[in-house]
């Protein structure tokens, strides 16, 4: 299997604080990471950089590179709209626009100038069936998006990720505000997504982790305790911390 | 201490009865045979019908901890390890009713030659100590000790091996008493059944401790892992 993204000794600070210690990692193609570990452990922040959403914070400064495909994600003439449509990302809370479910999907094309009606209506109907969604909707799609529940929100949101074609996703705790149907439809999903993407999803669901990931990576005060298989980590996991965090027997 | 660990420890001293129990129906199978106690013989049936239900209630309380609390690593090596242990002392207390069925069908004390030749006894002693020994390992938490077991197996199947020939040899010297022999052949092979539950057992607490698969591995790799 190659490797889609890969960290090396990365360090990130926020002014002066030290929030990733010394970070190397490496994650398939066509494959689910998850990453787990407490609150302000520096888990969501590694996420974030594979799409520099880090960039705008203040203080904020990176050592060490991060690779997609082979290439380095911080280099000068990397332009981060270029990135950011190789690498989506779905937040915790689901985050559609004040515009209609067919808009939302085709946001980033649109702003990328596309205005062709049938590449864009393809584009709709093969989004909003990758996110399960399209049976749902495709009599509604001029409905408002903040019209959906919840949990159609949200895969909404994961089909305006998709529709410009990203080779990664990252998924930032996408299911923690949806109900148990609508948290199995999303792991449903990312599982029938990888095939086609490389996905790395944040969670504080333990059992969550164990569904959906193929690896699994445990952050700890900023430093990558241990990266392995998620069977090897939720059944004989290297690390006493590691074995710790998952058996809730922490601190 | 969190609701995870205290039903642990809840479903820990709940196995360790089901240790006892069986150790005491296996101490009482072979003081029934050896005296011809009859009614410590029914006592052993009775108790049996125990046996039974506890093996099901544990099997319950790994089912309803697997079901609410999601274990995962040790936790989860632990409750699985449970499971499998639960099952090996059931079939140990099977055996111990098993013998007692045929204390209840001969007629006479054994032999007491027949009990040396056959080394009945030390074989009946020795599965004792196996099982009280992997009882310890499991409750202590000691691979050592599991791991002695393996070794300790290794009388059994001698005894085992050897027992053919001392029971032929009895019978051609005392034809009245076939019945009876043939019984303390099957009572030979029965014990070394229960040596090889407890060999299972052993692998169990490995398994849950240590992480380690030492199943269908031989002795020299079980020694060396």
């Amino acid at each position: 299997m190659s490797k889609k993204l890969i960290a090396k000794n990365v360090n990130v600070f926020y002014d002066q604080t030290h929030v990733i210690k010394n970070v190397s990692l490496e994650i398939d193609a066509n494959s689910v990471a998850a990453f787990i570990g407490p609150s302000g452990c520096g888990k969501s922040t590694f996420l974030r950089l594979y799409n520099r959403m880090n960039d705008l914070i203040e203080g904020f400064r990176k050592e060490g590179d991060v690779l997609l495909d082979g290439k380095d994600i911080y280099r000068n003439d990397m332009r981060v709209e270029d990135l950011r449509k190789k690498v989506g990302m779905v937040f915790q809370k689901p985050n559609p626009f004040p515009k209609s479910i067919y808009e939302n999907v085709i946001y980033g094309l649109r702003i990328r100038g596309v205005n062709n009606k049938n590449l864009l209506d393809e584009t709709v109907e093969r989004a909003l069936r990758q996110s399960a969604l399209w049976d749902e909707v495709k009599d509604n799609l001029k409905k408002s998006a903040l019209a959906l529940s919840g949990g159609q929100q949200q895969r909404l949101c994961i089909a305006r990720a998709i529709a410009t074609e990203p080779s990664v996703v990252l998924m930032d705790e996408p299911a923690s505000a949806l109900d148990p149907i609508s948290s199995a439809k999303i792991e449903e999903l990312i599982y029938e997504l990888k095939s086609q993407y490389t996905i790395i999803i944040v969670t504080h669901n333990m059992q969550q982790a164990g569904r959906v990931s193929d690896t699994t990576a445990f952050f700890y005060l900023g430093e990558l305790v241990e990266f392995d298989t998620t069977k090897k980590i939720f059944m004989n996991p290297s690390d006493t911390r590691t074995q710790d965090y998952i058996t809730g027997r922490f601190g | 201490m969190s609701h995870l660990d205290s039903e642990i420890k809840n479903l820990k001293s709940e196995m360790l009865e089901m240790f006892t129990l069986v150790r005491s129906q296996l101490e009482k199978s072979k003081v029934s045979l050896i005296q011809l106690d009859k009614d410590l013989a029914r006592e052993v049936l009775v108790n049996e019908k125990r046996v039974n239900g506890f093996e099901l209630k544990l099997d319950r309380d790994c089912e309803n901890i697997i079901a609410l609390f999601n274990p995962v690593a040790i936790d989860l090596r632990f409750v699985l390890a449970c499971l499998k242990i639960n099952s090996n002392l059931e079939r140990i207390g099977d055996i111990a009713e098993g013998i007692c069925q045929f204390v209840l069908n001969i007629k006479l004390e054994p032999e007491k030659s027949l009990l040396e030749t056959s080394r009945l006894v030390e074989m009946f002693d020795t599965s004792i100590i196996i099982l009280q020994e992997v009882m310890e390992a499991f409750d202590k938490e000691d691979t050592k000790l599991a791991r002695s077991v393996f070794k300790k197996d290794e009388i059994l199947d001698e005894i085992n091996l050897n027992a053919n020939q001392a029971v032929s040899d009895f019978i051609r010297a005392n034809t009245e008493r076939i019945n009876q022999s043939l019984y303390l052949l099957s009572t030979i092979r029965k014990l070394e059944r229960v040596g090889d539950q407890c060999k299972n057992i052993a692998e169990e607490i490995i398994f849950y401790i240590e992480a380690k698969v030492l199943k269908h591995k031989t002795q020299a790799q079980k020694q060396a892992e």
